[in-house]
């Protein structure tokens, strides 16, 4: 391979991997959500809150973290997303609500507050940019691998290894542990887990916050490393997208991975696309729309009418 | 079961979720260093300012009315239309296009025209979902949503890259339509002194009527309400439940469709790229379930989010509160609503009777174990 096109690869590479990192996180929370058998519409505000308090958090303690705010602040902002989740988890779980409608609320809660306290904190209707942000990052000694060092592991994202790395355990975490059997069985039966002795709400409550912690980290990276900044512009569609991944990935961990890879390749070819040969002279439109169609077409005709965990929204009332 | 006092509750749950909504809001105020009462006292002086701020709550509210009908229909099928704000954005398109393509039409002539086109295609925005969900059946609800954004992104494209240069005034706004195909009227701005106030709240109404009678006295009304009770009871019965469904979610596209319109020929009288979903569309859905699905209880709940959205607007200038505060009561009623339960046990409780308690159980605890059909999404 020569080093021209390396040097057109390598860039392509990690712009993928920069947009793909906040949706695999995000996917992966849904799919513990939705494992748990509670829909989870909400992701979207979900981002917002993490994207939100990890930028205020950033922007307050840059001086004081240095190089490790980012990283704190995606810590922050995965509590925080955690925080607010149990909202849906409260509302799903022991309220009866419905969960397409409380997952709503969640999204129109979520931008709604996080503006109001920034006008609140800064005086203004969006934050000043960050400084201290996730830059790029070169691995030790792998970076020297011939070609594969040059495309995956030279001035790359560091983040996006994380998250491939959660996703590993993530799929071992559901499949090959007590914990991950109990919380599918929750998702499928609940009454026969229940007869078992599995609480299926506490286990449903790990399901969510689970997701809310996930998808607060998402929200983070994405303003951390995309946009910089927050504003009510900040998440748009991110969480719609990573449910469409979950989806995509039929509930699994390492197939949402798979699908948030290639959705954030989508994004970043919609984003970059203007300045590559080909692909300038398809219209922005189709590029920006295609994400959402190929959710479509795939849930019509990959997927069909059974899918996903089959007491998935479905209020669980314990009986006496 | 439903006795005097399960009705009461019906009546009491909307009341105390708004309520409660604006308890949330002032602790929010209170907690971030703000005072409450100048912030209501805020909002209330200023959508109740003058006979041109009332005018606007009836231009507010009537694309609002439009999609909380919208809602409702698909609702009482048994489905989640979040697709409101798509297909109330094709309607605005296409209605705005229609007109500026008649400039010189008479009147009788391009705003039938305009309107009709509108509807259509927000029909239509929603007929693929329920076709999908009729003959494949994919969740709604991710169709729904996935749609919102593929019109996003194709009503930018279609107003940079489609519409002919001569319909724009700036990049990304079209010039504004004329009188030929205005909702507006000289009398109903006269009335009003000066506001944008159209006949889009009066058709508003009509559709209103129009949907309880087709809801409440019509086959396809039966129908379609039997299809959200018992899909298949529904279809043993001899009812098509395939085609209920398509029928359910065309009409309910065709109403967000008009919400579209009411918004282009009557409130803006142009088109501009939109950075987001538009917000009638959640707040459609919000007001149908605040008013329960019901017109009387959809018109209270739409002048009460008019008067919220307009009152907001003051709130920056006159009490320092930002006016995203109105949104976080909004999505706070919305949350009390679908926590009815909550409410409901409660008062059940508060009147001290168990058998009441049992029937508010009995009446939320609707689940079902034997059912073994796939999940929603």
């Amino acid at each position: 391979m020569n080093i021209a096109l390396i040097a057109v690869l390598a860039p392509i590479i990690t712009q993928t991997l920069v947009y793909s990192t906040p949706l695999v996180f995000t996917a992966l929370g849904g799919t513990f959500s939705e494992r748990s058998g509670i829909v989870n519409v909400g992701l979207e505000g979900i981002m917002v809150m993490g994207a939100f308090s990890s930028v205020v958090f950033n922007l307050t303690f840059a001086e004081t973290f240095g190089a490790a705010t980012p990283w704190l602040a995606c810590l922050v902002g995965g509590v925080v997303g955690m925080l607010f989740s149990l909202l849906h988890a409260v509302a799903t779980i022991n309220l009866r609500a419905d969960h397409i409608i409380s997952g709503t609320v969640v999204n129109l809660m979520a931008p709604a507050l996080g503006i109001f306290l920034i006008k609140v904190i800064y005086g203004k209707g969006q934050t000043d940019t960050i400084t201290e942000s996730f830059g790029y990052f070169s691995f030790p000694i792998l970076k020297d691998i011939p070609i594969l060092g040059d495309l995956f592991f030279k001035q790359t994202t560091l983040p996006a290894f994380v998250a491939i790395l959660v996703a590993i355990l993530s799929w071992f975490v559901l499949f090959k542990t007590r914990f991950g059997l109990r919380l599918r069985a929750v998702g499928e039966n609940p009454q026969a887990a229940d007869t078992l002795g599995i609480n299926v709400y506490v286990m449903r409550y790990a399901g969510v916050l689970i997701s809310g912690f996930l998808g607060g980290i998402g929200g983070a990276v994405f303003a951390q490393t995309i946009a910089g900044r927050f504003a009510v512009t900040t998440i748009a569609g991110q969480g719609f997208i990573s449910m469409a991944a979950m989806i995509f990935g039929k509930w699994n961990p390492l197939g949402a991975m798979g699908a948030a890879l290639f959705f954030g390749f989508a994004q970043n070819i919609s984003i970059a696309g203007s300045s590559l040969p080909v692909i300038s002279s398809i219209p922005a439109v189709y590029l920006q729309a295609a994400p959402y169609v190929l959710t479509i077409i795939v849930l019509v005709v990959f997927l069909g009418k059974a899918s996903g965990p089959k007491a998935i929204g479905k209020n669980y009332i314990k009986s006496k | 079961m439903n006795n005097r006092s399960e009705r009461l509750r019906n009546i009491l749950v909307p009341i105390l979720s708004v309520l409660m909504g604006f308890i949330l809001g002032a602790i929010i105020m209170l907690i971030s260093g703000q005072d409450p009462i100048a912030g209501y006292q805020a909002m209330l002086k200023t959508a109740f300012q003058s006979p041109k701020s009332i005018g606007e709550i009836f231009v507010t509210a009537g694309p609002l009315i439009f999609t909380a009908l919208g809602f409702a229909v698909a609702n009482s099928a048994g489905f989640f239309n979040i697709g409101l704000s798509g297909q109330a954005l094709c309607g605005w398109v296409t209605s705005i296009w229609v007109a500026l393509s008649m400039p010189d039409a008479p009147r009788m002539v391009v705003l039938p025209v305009a309107v009709l086109a509108g509807a259509l295609a927000g029909a239509m925005a929603a007929a693929i979902p329920g076709l999908l969900r009729a003959f494949f059946g994919t969740s709604e609800v991710i169709v729904t949503i996935m749609l919102n954004y593929v019109f996003l992104y194709t009503s930018t494209h279609i107003v940079n890259n489609v519409m002919s240069k001569d319909l724009m005034t700036n990049k990304g706004v079209t010039k504004v339509i004329g009188e030929n195909a205005s909702l507006r009227t000289g009398f109903l701005k006269e009335l009003s002194s000066g506001s944008r106030l159209n006949i889009g709240i009066f058709m508003a109404v009509i559709f209103l009527v129009l949907i309880w009678f087709l809801m409440k006295k019509t086959t396809l009304g039966y129908e379609i309400r039997s299809v959200g009770l018992n899909p298949f009871a529904s279809e043993y019965a001899g009812m098509s439940s395939k085609r209920t469904i398509v029928m359910s979610m065309v009409i309910s596209g065709t109403l967000a469709g008009l919400g579209g319109v009411v918004l282009g020929l009557g409130t803006f009288g142009n088109f501009f790229v939109q950075g987001s979903s538009l917000s009638i569309g959640f707040d459609g859905m919000a007001i149908s379930l605040l008013g329960a699905g019901s017109s009387v209880g959809i018109f209270l709940s739409a002048i009460l989010f008019s008067v919220l959205k307009l009152g907001g607007q003051g709130m920056p200038l006159r009490a320092g509160v930002p006016i995203e505060l109105v949104d976080v009561v909004i999505a706070a009623i919305i949350f009390f609503v679908a926590i009815s339960y909550l409410i409901r046990f409660l008062l059940a409780k508060a009147s001290g009777s168990k058998k009441e308690v049992a029937v508010v159980e009995e009446l939320v605890g609707k689940s079902d174990p034997t059912s073994q059909e796939g999940g929603k999404i």
